[in-house]
């Protein structure tokens, strides 16, 4: 079983293709939609957790670069700049996913991308704009 | 008596000081016991990074020909407003001032991207900045208007001035409400879904030196990565709160006034900060050298996070309507532990102060006074409530 966390991006005339049917159905995925917003006429993006048999994976990949939605890892969607981060540490009580937590030994921040679901909650509780959405 | 403030810059000429971060004695004392770590360190550093909002700084410009007298007048710098009720040419900015055009809370929860602080960051940083100035016309200072770009070196005098920093004990703060609040204590969950804090704990200036036995007017500290020095009492400084057994407050206590040449500062030590929904401010970092000069002092200075204990506030209600009482005391160990428990539910913690970079201060005050370029100074008087050791 292979996990992956995948920003999918609709253009507007795509939005009304049922992808998550195709990727349950066609693909035998497990789909965890952790956030999405559809815009009509403008983009739609989800972000999902897919879990399957790797073969399948890859073929879902497939099927949807054909159709031709955009495909992009999680990882660049909320960006964390070290060098403006002082390390207060605010953002850690309010992270629901534990993407964000204390080094306990050098009491720095450390960002977990792979953890991260896009909730935002880190960005008010930021004072230094260290975390920035391109969501 | 161990040793003088004399003794100590002595040994700090000749390079044979011996000197301990505030961390690093409590483990020092844990091993070796008080009375050896006091004959074997001469000076214990200290330090704290965290937003302070009683921060600012004054400004005195070169004047323009024709002349132009600001006091009275109407003066901005970066396009926030600045104090100009001086003679010609003194301008003081506030770390929370806001640019007239900012929306503030009226878009809430506001953003405060821009304000007096970042002013103040971008100046330390190397960055320019825009003065206008409209006065109203003298014979002697006959300009009206002046508009110009100054960088930190084109001032004649850039001085740090807050009459707030070094908060000696700091609340806790959570949200019993039903809603979200945005508070200077950062953004609080409702129904208790965070505990934020404010502290550097076992490294934290004041807390290192409860009683005030080695601080007072006069002492020479690290500020925004500068020399400064304590000038006079903070703001809100309560001569005489309930202590503890070691000495430490348990309820509001000492504050500081400090000063420093803005000019020498980094934007390491001096960061700009928006807190959402509450405004503009100034994260300042704050060291102070504490000479040990006798057992006393070394004793508490080697106090460590699981005795530092700090009272649990809602911000909801009882903050905000000034009732009295609090949910409880947690020590510094368990905040840093990453989750406390508060009437009976888990709590996630947060910080606002940054342990990290209190370190870092820490770590460089006892650099510079170990490679003999920071000398201590004896107090010329003490804070009100405290007695000065001689020496």
């Amino acid at each position: 079983m292979v996990k992956k966390k995948l920003v999918i991006s609709f253009p507007p005339r795509l939005i009304q293709e049922p992808v998550t049917y195709h990727l349950i159905r066609d693909y035998d995925l497990q789909v965890n939609i952790l956030r999405a917003t559809v815009r009509p006429r403008e983009r739609g993006r989800m972000v999902v957790e897919i879990k399957g048999e790797k073969k399948n994976l890859d073929r879902a990949f497939e099927y949807m670069e054909s159709v031709g939605l955009q495909v992009d890892p999680l990882v660049q969607e909320m960006r964390y700049y070290p060098e403006r981060c002082v390390h207060c540490t605010a953002c850690t009580a309010v992270c629901p996913t534990e993407a964000l937590t204390v080094d306990p030994a050098s009491r720095e921040l450390v960002f977990d991308a792979s953890h991260c679901i896009i909730c935002e909650s880190c960005i008010p509780a930021c004072s230094y704009a260290a975390i920035e959405s391109q969501f | 008596m161990l040793r003088t403030i004399d003794e100590i810059n002595a040994k700090i000429k000749t390079g044979k000081v011996v000197v301990y971060t505030a961390e690093e004695v409590v483990g020092l004392v844990k091993e070796k016991g008080v009375a050896q770590a006091a004959r074997e360190v001469d000076v214990v550093t200290t330090g704290t990074f965290g937003p302070m909002c009683s921060s600012g700084a004054y400004f005195n410009i070169k004047q323009s020909t024709p002349k132009i007298k600001c006091g009275g007048g109407r003066v901005s710098l970066g396009g926030v407003p600045v104090y100009a009720g001086w003679a010609a040419a003194d301008l003081y900015l506030g770390c929370t001032a806001l640019p007239d055009e900012d929306p503030r809370n009226a878009v809430y929860p506001g953003l405060f991207k821009y304000g007096g602080a970042h002013v103040i960051e971008d100046l330390v940083s190397g960055r320019k900045v825009k003065l206008t100035a409209q006065a109203y016309g003298t014979d002697c200072y006959p300009r009206k208007e002046y508009v110009t770009e100054l960088g930190l070196a084109d001032f004649n005098s850039a001085v740090m001035f807050n009459p707030r920093n070094g908060y000696q004990l700091y609340n806790v703060a959570v949200n019993l409400g039903e809603r979200t609040i945005y508070t200077y204590m950062g953004v609080l969950r409702p129904r208790l879904g965070n505990a934020n804090y404010s502290t550097a704990g076992s490294l934290s200036p004041l807390l290192k030196d409860p009683q005030l036995r080695t601080v007072g007017l006069g002492s020479r500290i690290f500020m925004g990565g500068a020399e400064g020095y304590v000038v006079w009492p903070g703001t809100q400084h309560v001569p005489e709160p309930q202590r503890d057994a070691n000495g430490l407050p348990l309820t509001p206590s000492a504050t500081l006034a400090l000063m420093g040449d803005l000019k020498q500062m980094s934007p390491r030590f001096l960061r700009a900060a928006s807190f959402t929904g509450y405004g503009a401010t100034l994260s300042v970092g704050f060291g102070l050298p504490i000479p040990v000069l006798d057992e006393q002092v070394m004793a508490q200075a080697a106090i460590g996070d699981e005795e530092i204990t700090y009272p649990i506030i809602d911000y909801c209600e009882a903050y905000p309507l000034g009732r009295p009482g609090s949910l409880g005391r947690v020590s510094m160990a368990e905040l840093m532990s990453g989750q406390i428990e508060v009437e009976g539910k888990k709590v996630p913690t947060g910080g606002l102060a940054s342990r990290a970079r209190a370190r870092e201060v820490a770590g460089e005050l006892k650099e510079r006074i170990a490679q003999g370029r920071f000398f201590l100074t004896r107090p010329v008087a003490p804070l009100p409530g405290a007695q000065l050791i001689e020496g």
